[in-house]
């Protein structure tokens, strides 16, 4: 199994030493080129406006999507769910999304950063509370058919999952506890029919 | 925490505090002066803007006294883009990064880009729900500044100048500073707290760890694609770009080369493309030229 991190911008770095800490063999992906050989893809935290500007530039949109349609899963947090979601509301205008999931996601939608919090969530498969750290975060507003809602605060849906692609509005990175790469490693990279469970 | 409270909440916390410094990492942070400005950072991909009632290059020019901007300033900034904001207290000014914390900024930069407001102490920013980001010339002012609470530090450079000397001296000196501790033995890290004016704990911190705790930028006359590719090179989290973009001829260019650069700073090729046709870059001060009282860096200890 191989993981890529897209390292355009933001938390990259972290999601790497997770992957490694797993023994996972894992990879920083600047350029396309290096989505060629992965499994699995996280598309990190960070701004993404920012990221997403320089996915535009590198050309990634289309190449994500093509990967994706030949099997490989997607994990976006926070600013990574923003970018997979088919509707963004509350960003910039011209906001491009790889719309990988029937979900509409509002950005910065707990607040700005003096609102940024931590809380305990229940995350489905899990077992047992995670601490969810959530930052400038959006929430998944609306879910479509077929997406599975993993995680919810305050009444607001905080992770989700789509056959191969899940999303979460927090930062398990920066957490140390490896329970959500561990569970997006066997139940989202690893799942059988990954390939035929498109959204 | 309460106990009818099973999510057990809290808000200002050291880890999202620092968690939106590794957000902005690898990134452009810009200094802008209207919301005009502003969009033009947040269009080139900026991670975030620094909100200013003058860029640090026409604060040199102006002389005076320089304070935190007008909160319509900042106001108008924090509606007209979706990114970060930050905006700058004087050191030692904690009534000024109230007020930046009551208009909601989401990082407050106590900086010595305006005039110091206390000559002995800087702000207790433990007291505070925002983040703060602090400047530093060495190991030890930067442990100091995290002593006190900064979640996030930026080598200070020296702003306004287009003149990256000095940005390369601090990230160098800082960088001297990690290796020199993380290869002293158990016994020597007493006396280099002692050296370095921090706190034991912290010096232990960087010993073990071989890194700064918290995210470091480079900031302080950086002007060109190639000026945030060496920083980076030079291993720094991400830049500030101060006068560097609205000085320029042709700033919406010159911020979108400087944001590519900075993301692939190991590759000259991209460097080189990005570089091309960005029109006159600011003007240059060369440092010996500035006066000792001119000085920004050495303001804050």
């Amino acid at each position: 199994m191989r993981v890529g991190v897209l390292a355009l911008q933001g938390a990259f770095r972290e999601h790497i030493l997770l992957f490694e800490a797993l023994g996972v063999e894992v990879e920083a992906v600047r350029l396309r080129d290096h989505l060629a050989e992965l499994d699995g893809l996280v598309v990190p935290g960070g701004e993404s406006t920012a990221i997403g500007k320089l996915m535009d530039t590198y050309g990634f949109y289309e190449p994500i999507r093509e990967r994706c349609a030949d099997g490989m899963a997607v994990w976006g947090t926070c600013a990574g769910a923003v970018l997979l979601a088919k509707k963004v509301v509350g960003g910039v205008a011209d906001q491009r999304t790889l719309e990988l999931m029937d979900v509409t996601v509002r950005r910065n939608a707990f607040g700005r950063q003096v609102d940024s919090f931590e809380a305990d969530l229940d995350v489905e498969g899990l077992g047992g509370p995670f601490r969810g750290v959530f930052i400038r975060a959006p929430w998944i507003e609306e879910v479509g058919e077929g997406v599975d809602v993993l995680a919810e605060h305050d009444g607001h849906v905080v992770a989700a999952r789509q056959g191969s692609h899940m999303i979460t509005a927090f930062h398990p990175e920066l957490t140390g506890d490896t329970r959500v790469h561990r569970l997006f490693l066997d139940q989202v990279v690893g799942a059988p029919d990954a390939a035929g469970m498109q959204g | 925490m309460t106990t009818d409270d099973p999510t057990r909440v809290e808000t200002g916390t050291l880890r999202v505090k620092t968690g939106l410094a590794e957000m902005l990492k690898g990134g452009v942070i810009m200094d802008v002066v209207n919301a005009e400005q502003a969009k033009v950072a947040e269009d080139a991909g900026a991670v975030a803007v620094m909100a200013l009632e003058r860029v640090p290059a026409d604060i040199r020019v102006a002389g005076g006294v320089a304070r935190m901007a007008d909160p319509t300033i900042v106001r108008q900034v924090m509606s007209a883009v979706t990114v970060p904001v930050m905006a700058k207290c004087r050191i030692g000014h904690f009534v000024e990064a109230q007020v930046l914390e009551s208009l909601g900024v989401d990082y407050v930069d106590e900086s010595e880009v305006l005039t110091p407001a206390d000559d002995d102490y800087h702000v207790d920013k433990w007291a505070f729900d925002v983040p703060f980001v602090c400047g530093a010339r060495d190991l030890g002012e930067a442990l100091r500044r995290i002593a006190e609470g900064a979640a996030m530090i930026r080598t200070k450079g020296e702003p306004g100048t287009g003149n990256v000397v000095e940005a390369v001296r601090h990230m160098r000196t800082v960088t001297d500073g990690i290796s020199w501790v993380a290869g002293l033995r158990d016994e020597q890290l007493h006396g280099a707290a002692k050296d370095l004016g921090a706190p034991y704990e912290l010096v232990r911190w960087v010993h073990d760890e071989g890194r700064l705790p918290v995210v470091n930028f480079s900031a302080g006359g950086i002007a060109t694609p190639a000026d945030a590719a060496l920083m980076m090179q030079l291993g720094c989290d991400g830049v500030f770009v101060g006068s560097g973009v609205f000085k320029s001829g042709d700033p919406s260019s010159r911020a979108k080369a400087i944001v590519e650069a900075t993301t692939h700073f190991e590759d000259p090729d991209t460097i080189a493309r990005v570089s091309q046709d960005l029109g006159e870059p600011m003007v240059g001060i060369e440092i010996s030229e500035i006066p000792e009282s001119g000085m920004m860096q050495r303001r804050g200890w």
